[in-house]
């Protein structure tokens, strides 16, 4: 039998592979993503592989985005600088996994949220930066113009590991539509196969259409019909178990949208420390012990606002000025008509 | 028993070590888990698994489970594998002796293509037959019939489905033909052996195969009839076929990449075998009076299997394992619906990815014990 042993042994050391996972272990203690954050120097983030507006590398390999400023919110509150960020581009497949086995700390990247992934699988959603929707894009030559005219046999393309398989099933189901349902694991091919007129239809959240569309041969050729078949509120993800790390990211984002509600920018930040509000002075350092909650000096939110902007400038630089969706529909601040509310920060 | 303690040992220690090792990576993925909330198990299998999946073999819909996804996926692979292996086999075989032939221009052919395409990343390749043909396919309304019922278009190959009456009756018939073929070739070895006389068992094998199917369409009442797919408008602009049989472009540019790769190793395995044959063989055996048929048959093919077989077994396993990049142009292979969907859905990663990495070991495995059967089968006899 000692014949076998060599065969054994490596299919034993087979096995162990296969259920490698990080060598990260013991229980965690006080915020211990915290720590290493700051012992490493630079925030780990995950984002998309290239969603213009939300995650996007430009040629110099420079990170933009509205998800990408909450990675940055985050550097600036934690380390002080907002640049210093490691951006991890993921596909929607690999995202979890990258986060609960520890690969990044905070995943920033148009991820809906959703009871079984918030309860389910080690994810804790912090908050929602981005309220989307499902919609459809065709081909504007197809003369449909909404989603009634759609017909059994339409081929509809779209990303694998996503919620958009899911809810294109159950929208073509209640209407008793039959489709052909073309899933690619990457949104560049997905768009490649669609513009090539692979699918007669391309399906995924609302603001991804109108970012992809811009990639098209023709962008005007396309548009994205009306209805939107389901609740996509998109926000940053972190695991579970460290409620400090939890907080800090929560407070960062929150940070941005109550700086737009009280009309701190970057631009006037240091001057509002002499506001007579004192909401506002809280906000940036000039009164209360706000940052000790987290273990971070009183400056914190102050650098937020200074080096990142409020939630407003992000998303006119991101998503407004870039022509991707120039109304801000209901990603308005409450005040003004839109869903954007926060808890207060005190 | 010849066993010293030095030989036991060493062997001793390196099971203790894996062993520890690997109850240690186990011990540290419990933990972590638990710290993360997640739970370990594979009751997931049997839930509605409530995604589509866009080709599938078995009936399929998303209010099946996850196991039935599996056996979807798999079905998927094993379906391009099957046909990527066949197809990469004829053309393997074909340039192999091509690459021989004395005729300048078919010797120099075959040689520029298994340069080419076994030096070009599979990956790359994959993306060029799915996106230059997408792009170069007519969309369905424009497309030109082939031999009338057949319609290649960018949304996949149509061609006609088969309408069967009586079809197990056309099924026996062609069961009865292989076993009476069987039977006619042992008989005439056994006549070739006891009187040297040749039945020429190909003509009749040949006669059998046609005429038994024949008969039943005649005397058996077996009917078939085409069902060809029909031009169907969706939208202004927006076609389909519908009726017969689509092929999604997916398949059929994955089967491609991967047979017209994988034929070029299979290509130089063949070459191999037969320059592995000494000249003297085939002069020996012309010099017994053997037709140039015969020695090919009889005396240079039985030696240069045995040089192909192992190589060109480890192309099969290679076959099989890059059907697994089929999830970058969405053909609903195991790792795009299962490691893929399902793994996002449900987000049990280490259950997933174990059965996914279980099934490619059981498949590869299968593969191997079938090419090593068949290397035993013809390897020499010794007596």
């Amino acid at each position: 039998m000692f014949k076998y042993l060599k065969q054994l042994t490596s299919l034993v050391a087979m096995v162990a592979v296969l259920f490698t996972f990080t060598t990260e272990s013991m229980a965690a203690k006080k915020s211990k993503t915290l720590k290493n954050t700051q012992k490493k120097g630079f925030v780990r983030c995950g984002v998309s592989q290239g969603l213009p507006g939300f995650s996007n590398a430009d040629a110099a390999g420079n990170w933009t985005g509205v998800d990408v400023d909450v990675c940055r919110a985050v550097a600036a509150a934690v380390l002080g600088d907002a640049n210093k960020v490691k951006f991890t581009p993921l596909s929607a497949k690999e995202r979890f996994t990258a986060l609960t086995s520890g690969e990044i700390d905070i995943l920033s990247r148009n991820t809906t949220w959703t009871l079984s992934r918030d309860a389910d699988i080690g994810l804790t959603f912090v908050g929602v930066n981005f309220y989307d929707g499902q919609g459809f894009m065709v081909r504007k030559s197809s003369g449909i113009t909404s989603t009634g005219q759609f017909k059994d046999g339409i081929s509809a393309c779209t990303n694998i590991g996503t919620t958009t398989e899911l809810n294109m099933r159950d929208f073509f189901n209640s209407k008793g539509i039959k489709y052909e349902p073309v899933a690619f694991e990457k949104a560049d091919e997905v768009v490649a196969a669609y513009d090539a007129g692979r699918c007669d239809t391309y399906t995924t959240d609302k603001s991804g259409l109108a970012a992809q569309r811009t990639k098209m041969k023709n962008p005007d050729e396309h548009i994205v019909l009306p209805e939107t078949i389901s609740k996509e509120p998109l926000g940053p993800v972190v695991r579970q178990g460290d409620s400090v790390w939890e907080d800090i990211v929560r407070w960062s984002l929150n940070t941005m949208i109550e700086a737009e509600e009280y009309g701190i920018t970057s631009a006037n930040a240091d001057m509002m420390k002499t506001s007579d509000n004192p909401a506002i002075k809280r906000l940036v350092g000039a009164e209360g012990e706000l940052g000790a909650a987290f273990g971070l000096d009183n400056d914190w939110s102050l650098r937020i606002i200074k080096q990142v902007g409020n939630y407003g400038e992000s998303y006119k630089r991101n998503i407004a000025d870039t022509g991707i969706l120039p109304d801000r529909g209901p990603n308005q601040l409450w005040t003004k008509g839109g869903i954007l509310y926060v808890p207060p920060a005190r | 028993m010849n066993l010293k303690l030095k030989d036991i040992v060493p062997q001793l220690i390196t099971v203790i070590a894996v062993v520890l090792i690997f109850g240690f990576f186990t011990y540290n993925a419990q933990i972590n888990m638990e710290n993360r909330g997640i739970d370990f198990g594979y009751g997931f299998l049997s839930q509605e698994s409530s995604f589509d999946v866009q080709f599938s073999l078995i009936e399929y819909d998303g209010s099946h489970s996850y196991f039935r996804a599996y056996l979807v996926g798999l079905l998927n692979t094993i379906l391009v594998s099957v046909i990527g292996i066949i197809i990469a086999t004829i053309l393997g075989v074909i340039v192999g002796v091509a690459r021989l032939s004395p005729n300048y221009l078919i010797n120099k052919f075959a040689a520029f293509y298994v340069e080419f395409f076994r030096n070009i990343p599979l990956l790359l390749q994959i993306f060029f037959w799915y996106f230059a043909a997408l792009r170069a396919l007519p969309l369905p309304q424009d497309a030109e019939a082939i031999f009338g019922v057949f319609f290649l278009t960018i949304k996949g190959l149509y061609v006609p489905a088969f309408i069967w009456q009586n079809f197990s009756i056309f099924f026996y018939s062609l069961v009865a033909a292989v076993i009476a073929i069987i039977v006619i070739r042992i008989h005439a070895k056994k006549v070739q052996e006891n009187q040297g006389k040749q039945i020429p068992v190909f003509f009749i094998s040949l006669g059998l195969i046609f005429v038994l199917p024949l008969l039943s369409f005649l005397i058996g009442g077996v009917k078939l009839s085409f069902e060809v797919p029909v031009l169907k408008q969706l939208a202004t602009t927006s076609f389909i076929y519908e009726g017969g049989v689509s092929l999604p472009p997916e398949l059929i540019a994955l089967t491609l990449s991967l047979s017209l790769y994988t034929a070029t190793f299979i290509a130089e395995c063949v070459r191999a075998g037969i320059q592995g044959v000494g000249k003297g063989q085939k002069e020996a055996a012309a010099s017994i009076g053997l037709t140039p048929n015969q020695v090919l048959k009889l005396v240079i093919m039985p030696q240069a299997l045995r040089i192909i077989i192992p190589p060109t077994t480890n192309q099969y396993l290679n076959l099989t394992k890059n059907s697994s990049l089929a999830a970058a142009i969405a053909y609903p292979d195991l790792v795009l619906v299962f490691a893929g969907t399902a793994l996002m859905q449900t987000g049990k990663a280490i259950e997933i990815v174990s059965i996914t990495m279980f099934t490619y070991l059981t498949l590869s495995i299968s593969i191997s014990i079938l090419m090593n059967w068949y290397n035993k089968k013809i390897a020499i006899q010794e007596k």
